[in-house]
């Protein structure tokens, strides 16, 4: 139901988008002690972590502690060192390519092409034509609040409004995992808080198994449903804990809500203790 | 306008300050020299105009040699740098000897050339491609490693293949570093057209040039000189042109 609302039936970008569409529990991310090294330096070790369909697991933990490596091998950027990780319960690296869509930290959009033909270039290197990628496209700037902005240069483009196409430009792949590396980092608070709302209700509409990357407790309270703390290099879990109200409609109700509040204090002490 | 108007205005009066001294014979007389040997700017413009017909087919042939020469020198200089780009084993063998090869001083093996390939077009497009081969070739390559890794990475993850990379990522990133490797092309490669004919041939602003050198014919050599710069700078003038409307998002 929910992929007949996001582009035409005749689309050609639809059976890339529906292989992503069935919660299935092939659609989970598991990690089985996960260790990797660059050369004599350890980054990681003993990792284990497991994220359910449709579920967005968080990871925070000190600079260097080897949160964006982790992301990277688990979209299948980089093989680990020790250990399995398993996306919709392939093991390779390309399966796990195939199967989970990286967003980078910067927006990393390309000037040269339009706000739609950035958010369509997974579509584009999937063997798309112009005209239907920009079409599949399409609707989701509709759907997600960039309607009018489909011609527009990055360069005209806002902090926030430029992330909502990275983030578009991710989740059209069409795959049942998503991997983002601090997306919001780089946003002042105000548009960051907007940005939070903004991809709570896109994943509300576009369930996908997410593993979030960020350095913000807050942020990875509310945008996930378990957040895993990481301690500094090599970097182990330390905590993991349950989010009280994953994704709330009103954000700014939810990270004052006491019982998240004593979550988020609790994850900061594992975050703190795993610091030294 | 002021961009304009102060190096016109300091052309204008270099011109103004040649022309006087060349008509009061004060040039000539300062070097001990017949005044035909000195000729002023406007000699030099009645020249350009008497001969018009002579500088414009000569031209043409050097124009033709510089064209050429470009065109060679770019077709195998970029498919070059992306062969290097793809290819590291290529790339670490073949760059230290490209960078090498600039120090051969190619004046010097134009004659060789011509004993090579005879007087024809041929020797005159080689040492033009030459001469262009080395910026377009290492400004290209310098462009198409500039592309952020991470964005390489972004591209691997939305299933682009390599040459996907290349076409939709690392081609555009390279086009600034190929344009300016192009305009230092197009400054050298008149220089190697005209040195190349100077070593032999039948046509050519370079041709006419010497000819005229050997038969005292300076206002006509100075017209032939003064043609030649403006064809580079008009070259120069559509490079730019031609890079801002590719490069559009700069």
């Amino acid at each position: 139901m929910r992929q007949d609302t996001r582009m035409k039936p005749e689309s050609p970008g639809l059976q890339t988008m529906a292989a992503a569409a069935p919660a299935a529990a092939a659609d989970s991310i598991s990690l089985r002690g996960v260790g990797h090294s660059y050369g004599e330096l350890q980054t990681l070790a003993g990792i284990d972590l497991e994220a359910p369909a449709h579920q967005v697991l968080g990871l925070v933990g000190p600079s260097g502690c080897g949160k964006s490596t982790l992301l990277e091998l688990i979209c299948g950027l980089q093989d680990p060192s020790d250990g399995t990780i398993t996306v919709g319960g392939a093991a390779s690296a390309p399966a796990r390519l195939a199967r989970c869509a990286f967003m980078p930290q910067r927006d990393l959009l390309l000037p040269w092409y339009s706000a739609i033909d950035n958010a369509a270039l997974a579509l584009r290197n999937q063997g798309l034509g112009r005209r239907e990628a920009r079409a599949a496209a399409a609707g989701l700037f509709e759907r997600f609040g960039l309607a009018g902005f489909e011609a527009a240069r990055p360069d005209e483009l806002s902090g926030g409004m430029r992330q909502r196409v990275a983030f578009l430009r991710t989740l059209i792949a069409g795959k049942p995992a998503l991997a983002l590396d601090e997306p919001f980092a780089a946003l002042d608070a105000i548009t960051r808080a907007e940005m939070q709302e903004w991809l709570a209700a896109a994943l509300r509409t576009e369930p996908r198994t997410v593993v979030l990357v960020t350095h913000d407790v807050e942020e990875a309270l509310y945008l996930c449903d378990r957040v895993a703390v990481l301690s500094a290099r090599p970097g182990r879990i330390v905590a993991e804990v349950k989010a009280p109200s994953p994704r709330a409609a009103e954000r700014d109700a939810a990270v004052t809500d006491a019982a998240f509040v004593s979550v988020r204090e609790e994850a900061m002490r594992a975050l703190r203790e795993g610091s030294r | 306008m002021r961009r304009w108007l102060l190096p016109l205005g300091l052309i204008a009066l270099l011109l103004g300050v040649w022309q006087v001294a060349a008509s009061t014979g004060a040039i000539a007389g300062a070097l001990s020299l017949e005044d035909f040997l000195v000729p002023s700017p406007a000699e030099i413009a009645s020249s350009l105009w008497e001969n018009r017909g002579l500088l414009a087919e000569n031209a043409w042939v050097t124009l033709k040699e510089i064209l050429l020469g470009i065109l060679c020198a770019l077709v195998v200089g970029v498919s070059f740098a992306v062969a290097m780009h793809r290819w590291r084993v290529l790339r670490d063998a073949a760059y230290p000897l490209i960078v090498a090869s600039q120090t051969i001083p190619t004046v010097v093996i134009a004659p060789i050339l011509v004993v090579w390939f005879s007087y024809g077009i041929g020797p005159k497009i080689f040492l033009v491609a030459l001469l262009c081969f080395f910026p377009i070739t290492v400004n290209t390559l310098d462009g198409l490693r500039s592309v952020d890794p991470e964005a390489v990475k972004m591209m691997r993850s939305l299933d682009a293949s390599r040459w996907q990379r290349l076409r939709r990522v690392e081609a555009p990133a390279a086009l600034p570093s190929l344009f300016s490797g192009i305009k230092i092309a197009v400054v050298v490669a008149p220089i190697a057209a005209v040195f190349a004919e100077w070593v032999g041939a039948d046509a050519g602003l370079g041709r006419l040039i010497q000819s005229d050198l050997a038969n005292y014919q300076v206002a006509r050599q100075f017209a032939a000189i003064a043609v030649l710069s403006g064809m580079a700078l008009i070259l120069i003038g559509l490079t730019a042109l031609a890079e801002r409307r590719v490069v559009t998002w700069r």
